[in-house]
């Protein structure tokens, strides 16, 4: 489904402040992966979600999008594929319009716009019940403007955003770090639900080692713009925390300590 | 005692007798506030180039008039040259990277040479006793007229409440959804699909082409246009927007429907300009009369922040602290 032949990039290049952000690293997912991707700050982890969302174009290598290649399109086109989550629960909706307008947007990604009306009747039944489904109480609510709404329920509302066109590839970076434990915890559920009903193909970045091994089909694990572990299927489902620690000590040396640190 | 010879010179009469045709020359200014309602809040650009454009429908409105072409057409051709002020700008921000603000500086200030250019000196008169009124010349005629001021109203009211349809439909559309969530959260657009760019270049042409349409009008209304009308001409239009979302906000408390909202906005060009009657009417120095807009802007500009800044002040948050200490 998603296939990274050999990208590099490097911010600030030819200067005292280039850092080497990507360094020749080539993934595979295939159809129905769910990869939690974990690493310590500086990794290149949230780079490696934005090189394939298109945010900026990446140096060297290919980025294949169910065999279509991507690498020349800018991120609005590459938005026909792609389903994303961020980390801020305000960049990911359009504050000063309403729910059932956000998610016209949404239903629209990858389309043309045309001079036809925004919301029709008939979507907006369909978003009840969608709504209805996140057990928000948002269905309630499809006419209140978004800026109303808690980081959560933005974040719950975003997720549904990025699967109602469903994408080829669902990115979420950090989706749960800006809240609290226990929405954290409702978000996470959401997107198990959400990635499953849907089959989705997703990418999840995560500083929590647990949600790394409880969700999704397979782990990464990221150090100086390179994949240093990947693990799936049953030895991803017998992994634990300690293992994983022990793990990254090894594979990123003594001088990561401080990292290993970071990733608990 | 010269206090009652200033009050005994002021003639209630003649304020009232002025209104009608402030509030006339007031609807264009609104239908100019419409135009920049379309960057200043939904795209959340500040843009500047308005105040050339203005002059620039004007320019093309009175120069066509001359050539004998009919008012409508006159008016229609200065809309489609206030488009593509709009698109140099825009093409300015979005394709070289030059900050909107500054690009709309930069052809503001180009086009006074070529209004001068257009016009071929600073001003031109088209006298509306050459050309008719529409309804006494097939339609090819002035739209509106100084001397016909009840006319001028109803013109002015039937227009406005047309582009406020269009506007209010255009803006419930895909595209102009597309457009709305553009200023809303750039990222957010370009995460759902959205070219960014294309629709600040739209919406930048489409805002111009009211401001032309406005400065064409109030061309034909005074049967002049002249290469400095169009000075103070995005102060004037966010001071029409300011104080028609004030009395649209005071009148409507639960909020209130997008065309109501752009209703609003023409008001306030009305109110706008009435005040600046009422101004002169008391005779104060007309030369005073930027400033007083200025400050009226700023003031309703800063209002809004300053309530925030009540609500989560660290004065008060200091104040609040030290009564728990």
């Amino acid at each position: 489904m998603l296939e990274l032949q050999s990208i590099s990039k490097t911010f600030h290049p030819g200067t005292v402040h280039a850092k080497k952000a990507l360094q020749n690293l080539s993934l595979s997912l295939n159809d129905g992966d769910f990869v939690t991707v974990i690493g310590g700050n500086g990794a290149g982890k949230s780079t490696l979600l934005n090189a394939i969302a298109g945010v900026w174009p990446v140096d060297e290598g290919h980025i294949l999008i169910d065999g279509v290649d991507v690498t020349a399109l800018p991120e609005y086109k590459r938005a026909a594929f792609i389903g994303r989550v961020f980390q801020d629960p305000m960049l990911g909706t359009a504050p000063n319009m309403q729910i059932e307008e956000n998610l016209a947007l949404a239903l629209r990604r990858g389309k043309k716009r045309t001079l036809k009306w925004g919301v029709t009747k008939q979507e907006r039944e369909d978003y009840y019940d969608r709504l209805h489904a996140l057990g928000l109480g948002l269905e309630k609510r499809m006419t209140d403007k978004v800026g109303l709404l808690s980081g959560g329920q933005r974040q719950a509302l975003t997720l549904l955003m990025a699967s109602l066109q469903k994408p080829k590839l669902l990115l979420l970076d950090e989706h749960t770090a800006a809240l609290d434990p226990a929405t954290a915890a409702k978000v996470l559920e959401l997107s198990d639900q959400i990635v499953e009903e849907n089959g989705l193909t997703a990418l999840m970045i995560t500083h929590n080692m647990k949600d790394a091994i409880t969700h999704g089909n397979r782990l990464i694990m990221m150090n100086e713009g390179h994949i240093i572990l990947d693990i799936s299927g049953e030895e991803k489902k017998k992994l634990t925390k300690k293992d994983l620690l022990d793990r990254f000590a090894a594979l990123a040396g003594q001088q990561e300590e401080t990292d290993a640190v970071l990733l608990s | 005692m010269e206090l009652l010879t200033y009050l005994s010179s002021l003639s209630i009469p003649n304020l009232f007798s002025r209104m009608p045709a402030a509030a006339a020359q007031g609807i264009i200014w609104g239908i100019m506030a419409l135009g920049v309602y379309i960057t200043f809040r939904l795209l959340n650009v500040s843009d500047l180039t308005v105040d050339g454009s203005f002059a620039t429908g004007g320019a093309v409105t009175v120069m066509l008039l001359l050539q004998g072409l009919p008012a409508w057409a006159a008016l229609l051709l200065a809309v489609l040259v206030g488009i593509l002020t709009g698109l140099c700008t825009g093409l300015l921000h979005t394709k070289f990277g030059i900050p909107a603000i500054l690009a709309g500086i930069l052809t503001q200030f180009a086009l006074y040479s070529i209004n001068l250019r257009i016009m071929g000196k600073a001003n031109q008169t088209a006298s509306i006793k050459n050309f008719g009124m529409f309804w006494e010349t097939n339609g090819k005629g002035f739209l509106m007229s100084s001397l016909y001021v009840p006319q001028a109203l109803i013109a002015g009211l039937l227009l406005s409440a047309a582009l406020v349809a269009l506007l209010y439909w255009y803006f419930g559309t895909e595209q102009g959804s597309a457009m709305r969530a553009t200023g809303a959260n750039p990222s957010m657009s370009r995460a759902q699909g959205i070219n960014v760019s294309n629709m600040k270049l739209l919406g930048l042409a489409l805002s111009n082409g009211l401001v032309a349409l406005a400065g064409g009008l109030m061309t034909q209304f005074q049967g002049t246009a002249d290469v400095s009308m169009g000075r103070g001409a995005i102060v004037i239009g966010l001071a029409a927007i300011i104080i028609g979302e004030v009395l649209c906000d005071a009148i409507f408390r639960k909020g209130c429907n997008f065309a109501v909202r752009l209703l609003f906005v023409v008001f306030g060009g009305v109110v706008y300009y009435a005040v600046m009657v009422l101004i002169l009417w008391l005779k104060l120095d007309p030369n005073d009369l930027k400033l007083f807009t200025a400050l009226i802007v700023a003031i309703f500009l800063a209002v809004p922040y300053l309530r925030e800044q009540r609500r989560s002040s660290f004065a008060r948050s200091a104040k609040g602290g030290s009564r728990h200490a």
